[in-house]
C-alpha cells in the first residue's frame, strides 16, 4: 500500500505492507535512522517522534496509519544550517546524554511536553517523560535539560 | 517484532466499519488508536486477517454535556479525556483515570472506545466506567442498542459487543459534587495496575477493581457492606470477595488480595473524606 507522509517538512512516499511498523518505514524505507527502536513493547519511548506535532510511539503505530501525516523527526529538529533546536543544546549544555540511545527519543517526548505545558516543575518534567526510559539512567541531567530548555534551569541532585 | 501480514480496509463512516464487520466476521478487528491491539499483534498473541482502520474517521471524538449526562465519543484520546474541563467539571474521575493511562505518548493515541472494547481486567478506563454506572453505546447492522457497563465485560479480553457491532460513545452520568478516588498500585511509572480500586460516593458508594480477575469487576460484597451501613473496615475485608485474582511476577493472588483490602480502605478514606 502507498504510504504518503510529510516527513520534516518534506514528502515522502513508499510502498509498503499494511503490516509494516512506522520506525521501520522511517528508519528502513526511507532511511531515516535518527529514530531508534529499543524496546519493541510501547515501554522505553526511544522511537519516540512526532505526528501533528504530539509524541508518538512510532513502534505501536502502522505506517498506513500514518497516511497524510505531518511527522517530524529527529532528523527535523535542527534548523538548515545545523543550529541544534533548543532542546537539543540544552541536552548538550546540561550533560542530558550518557550513550545517547534513548536521546532522540528524549528531545521528542521533551518537546512534545514543552509545547503542552511550556512551564513544567520539575515533577511534571519527571512524570512527562514516564515514557521515556534512559537505560544509564541519566534522569537528573535529562531533568535539568529539559527545565533549562523551558527556561527554569535548576539545581537537581546536589549532594546526592 | 512485527505483526502477521493482515489486509487492511480503512472505514470512514460508522456504518462503513459494521459492513466491513459483516463482510469479515470475526476474521476483523477494529482499529483505532491501535495501542491495545498492536502490541498484542506484534507478539502474535493477535493475528486478525483483516483490519477495519476506524482511527482516520471522522467524528466520534467529542465531549458533549447532554444534560444529565456526558457523552464521550468512542474514538476520543485518552488525552482529551483528561485534559477536558468538562469532564473536570462533571465527572473528575473520568479525567483523573484517563492522565493514569501509559505515558503521554500513548495517550496521544489511544482512544476510551479502543481501551474498553479491549476489555483487559489491567487497564484503568474500565473500573472508571464500571464505578460510574456509565452506558455504552453500539452500533450494528440492526442499529444502535445500549450497555450497561456492569454487562459489557464479559469475560478474559472478551466483552458484549457482537462481532459485527461497534461501540461508539460513552454516557457517563454527571457526578458533581460526589467524592470519588482512584488507587492505583503499581511499581514502576506508565505500568498497569498490579491492583487498582476506583470508588464514587454519590449517596450510595460504588466501588470496581482492576486486574482482580478475568475481567474488571464491581467489588459487591464491598459496596453491599459500606452501602449497608458498614464500617470502612468492613469494606475493606470484604474487598476481594467474589475475585479471582491472578498469581504473576507481581504478585501472588494472596498479595493481591490484600492490596484490594488496603486500596479499598484507601479509596473509601478519600471519596468519603
Amino acid at each position: 500500500m502507498l504510504v504518503e507522509t510529510t516527513i520534516n517538512g518534506q514528502t515522502y512516499s513508499a510502498d509498503v505492507e499494511p503490516r509494516t511498523l512506522l520506525v521501520h518505514y522511517l528508519r528502513d524505507h526511507l532511511g531515516l535512522t535518527g529514530t531508534n527502536v529499543g524496546c519493541d513493547t510501547s515501554s522505553c519511548g526511544a522511537c519516540t517522534i512526532h505526528i501533528g506535532g504530539e509524541s508518538v510511539k512510532s513502534c505501536t503505530v502502522l505506517a498506513v496509519q500514518a497516511r497524510g501525516a505531518e511527522i517530524t523527526t529527529i532528523e527535523g529538529m535542527a534548523g538548515d544550517d545545523g543550529t541544534l533546536h533548543p532542546m537539543q543544546q540544552a541536552f548538550m549544555e546540561c550533560h542530558g546524554l550518557q550513550c545517547g540511545y534513548c536521546t532522540p527519543g528524549m528531545v521528542m517526548a521533551a518537546t512534545s511536553l514543552l509545547s503542552e505545558n511550556p512551564n513544567p516543575t520539575e515533577a511534571e518534567v519527571r512524570e512527562g517523560l514516564e515514557g521515556n526510559l534512559c537505560r544509564c539512567t541519566g534522569y537528573h541531567n535529562i531533568v535539568k535539560s529539559v527545565m533549562a530548555a523551558a527556561g527554569s534551569p535548576v539545581t537537581i541532585g546536589a549532594g546526592s | 517484532m512485527i505483526p502477521a501480514a493482515f489486509d487492511y480496509v480503512e472505514a470512514e463512516s460508522v456504518d462503513a466499519a459494521i459492513a466491513a464487520l459483516t463482510e469479515h466476521g470475526d476474521e476483523a478487528k477494529l482499529m483505532a488508536g491501535g495501542h491495545s491491539l498492536i502490541p498484542l499483534m506484534k507478539f502474535r498473541l493477535a493475528t486478525p486477517g483483516v483490519i477495519v482502520d476506524i482511527g482516520r474517521m471522522e467524528g466520534l471524538n467529542s465531549i458533549d454535556d447532554r444534560g444529565d449526562h456526558i457523552a464521550i465519543g468512542a474514538l476520543t484520546r485518552h488525552m482529551s479525556v483528561e485534559t477536558s474541563e468538562l469532564l473536570g467539571a462533571e465527572a473528575p474521575l473520568l479525567k483523573h483515570v484517563a492522565s493514569q493511562v501509559g505515558d503521554p505518548s500513548v495517550r496521544h493515541r489511544g482512544t476510551i472506545g479502543g481501551s474498553l472494547a479491549h476489555g483487559d481486567p489491567a487497564s484503568d478506563l474500565p473500573a472508571a466506567i464500571l464505578a460510574l454506572g456509565a452506558t455504552l453505546v453500539a452500533k450494528g447492522p440492526g442499529g444502535e442498542r445500549e450497555i450497561a457497563a456492569t454487562d459489557f465485560f464479559t469475560g478474559f479480553l472478551e466483552t458484549a459487543l457482537a462481532d459485527d457491532e461497534m461501540l461508539t460513545e460513552i454516557r457517563v452520568p454527571k457526578m458533581a459534587g460526589a467524592g470519588w478516588s482512584y488507587q492505583k498500585f503499581n511499581r514502576r511509572a506508565q505500568d498497569w495496575a498490579i491492583v487498582g480500586v476506583a470508588a464514587v460516593s454519590n449517596g450510595s458508594t460504588s466501588l470496581s477493581l482492576v486486574n482482580m480477575g478475568p475481567t474488571p469487576m464491581r467489588a459487591s460484597a464491598a459496596e453491599a457492606a459500606i452501602n449497608g451501613g458498614g464500617s470502612i473496615d468492613d469494606a475493606a475485608a470484604a474487598a476481594a470477595d467474589g475475585a479471582s485474582p491472578p498469581d504473576d511476577l507481581n504478585g501472588d493472588a494472596a498479595y493481591r488480595t490484600h492490596l484490594a483490602s488496603v486500596l479499598v480502605r484507601r479509596a473509601l478514606t478519600e471519596a468519603q473524606g
